[in-house]
């Protein structure tokens, strides 16, 4: 099986500032993707070059096997739903869809038309008349319906509310156990899409930090709480990707599975436990203090 | 549908552990269909791949089995399985426990195993 993308040394700078870093990965065909990261990691700069809207300053890269440049036979298999698409000023939400269906082989009408009730859009409205959250809905609309083998999300919800999330997520899994295909979701809220992602590749100031399977991140660390002393005698020889401190408590991330072992040493301490989330791991990760040192800490 | 899982572990284990549940409380009889993968992905809103993961899980350790082009069944002799496996870990897991937070307690075994005797009257 080739790879959606596959990416060798990629490196995209603006003057002296370097916005992708060296970075390699590939992504596999007909999986579920989180490409996470804080503000400014590089994560949409990425997302433009596999989509080739901008070309690399360095470094290979290939979507389903070829280069993307001005090759159709690979654009046409992908869709990419910006954060925030613009559309013309006199399109109504039916045109986006009827021009969606000239450009993806797969567009599925009809999905399209039931997805736009379910979302609760107003067909005949002009998309510059609609709400933050609808113009959302309409990307995911068409993100959804258009089937594309490989289809990229940056940020897709901007606005919309919790019962409009779960509604794509419920779409997300349904329509991809039936139709099969990469899936690339880039998103600040980990904790939410945590579970339906398969493989999580997280950046930071440029640089790929993580490239690993979510189910094998859960369980990657956790903290420890107690009286600081104790806490410090605990985390000694361990790697801690951050502390911080409360009176005479301390409370420690610490990379690591909770094993028996850890258990039995920290009720010997007498130490709370507790597990930290994927979303809690990467802002560990990629936040000010820890971000280098934790690249390292695996 | 919104079900909560323990983040200190794989969610494929998780998976792997409720349908081990359903099936030593009955809610899955020996030769019975289990749910296909797509339908615990959309339930608990999780990747199919990890559901499968946790039903592969189960079908390595011989609790369910695959027929052919229908789905995951319960396997004969499952749940005598895994009483065993349960009541080998129930007390690593949780006698051990109670003893030692009994202990810091200053709970005596004698109080500890009234306390459990009159616990099983209530059920």
């Amino acid at each position: 099986m080739t790879n959606a993308v596959e990416v060798r040394g990629l490196t995209k700078t603006y003057g002296s500032v370097k916005a992708v870093d060296d970075v390699s990965f590939t992504i596999g065909e007909r999986k579920i993707y989180g490409l996470l990261g804080r503000n400014g990691a590089g994560k949409t700069t990425i997302m433009h070059l596999i989509t080739a809207q901008l070309f690399p300053t360095k470094g290979e890269l290939k979507v389903f096997g070829e280069a993307p440049y001005e090759n159709n036979a690979v654009l046409s298999r992908v869709c990419f739903i910006k954060e925030s698409q613009k559309y013309p000023d006199t399109f109504r939400i039916a045109d986006v869809l009827e021009l969606c269906a000239s450009f993806f082989p797969n567009w599925d009408r009809d999905y399209a038309y039931s997805l736009l009730d379910e979302f609760r859009l107003p067909v005949r409205r002009r998309v510059k008349k609609l709400s933050r959250g609808m113009l959302s809905s309409v990307g995911i609309i068409v993100g959804l319906a258009s089937r594309a083998p490989l289809t990229i999300f940056d940020e897709p919800y901007l606005g919309l509310d919790a019962v409009a999330r779960s509604l794509f997520y419920d779409r997300l899994l349904e329509d991809y156990a039936e139709h099969p295909r990469t899936i690339v979701l880039s998103t600040h809220l980990i904790d939410e899409v945590s579970r339906i992602l398969e493989h999580v590749l997280v950046m930071d100031g440029g640089r790929l930090l993580l490239d690993e399977d979510a189910d094998a991140l859960r369980g990657r660390a956790f903290t420890a709480v107690g009286p600081a002393a104790a806490v410090e005698a605990f985390v000694s020889g361990r790697q801690v990707l951050s502390r911080e401190s409360l009176g005479g408590i301390l409370s420690a991330v610490v990379i690591g599975p909770i094993d028996a072992e850890v258990r039995r040493r920290a009720e010997e301490l007498a130490l709370e436990l507790a597990p930290v989330s994927l979303q809690q791991l990467i802002v560990h990760m990629t936040g000010e203090k820890s971000g280098r040192k934790a690249a390292h800490a695996q | 549908m919104d079900s909560s899982f323990d983040d200190s572990r794989p969610i494929f284990v998780q998976i792997a552990e409720r349908i081990e549940d359903d099936i030593l409380q009955g809610h899955l009889p020996e030769e019975s269909q289990v749910p296909s993968t797509n339908q615990f992905a959309s339930f608990y809103q999780i990747n199919p791949a990890t559901a499968a993961k946790g039903v592969n899980m189960l079908v390595d350790q011989g609790i369910l089995y695959k027929k052919r082009g229908i789905g995951m069944f319960v396997a004969k002799g499952a749940r005598e399985k895994l009483l065993e496996k349960r009541k080998a870990q129930f007390y690593t897991q949780h006698v051990a426990a109670i003893v030692r937070e009994a202990r810091k307690l200053g709970i005596t075994a004698r109080q500890l195993a009234e306390m459990i005797l009159k616990g099983e009257d209530s059920q």
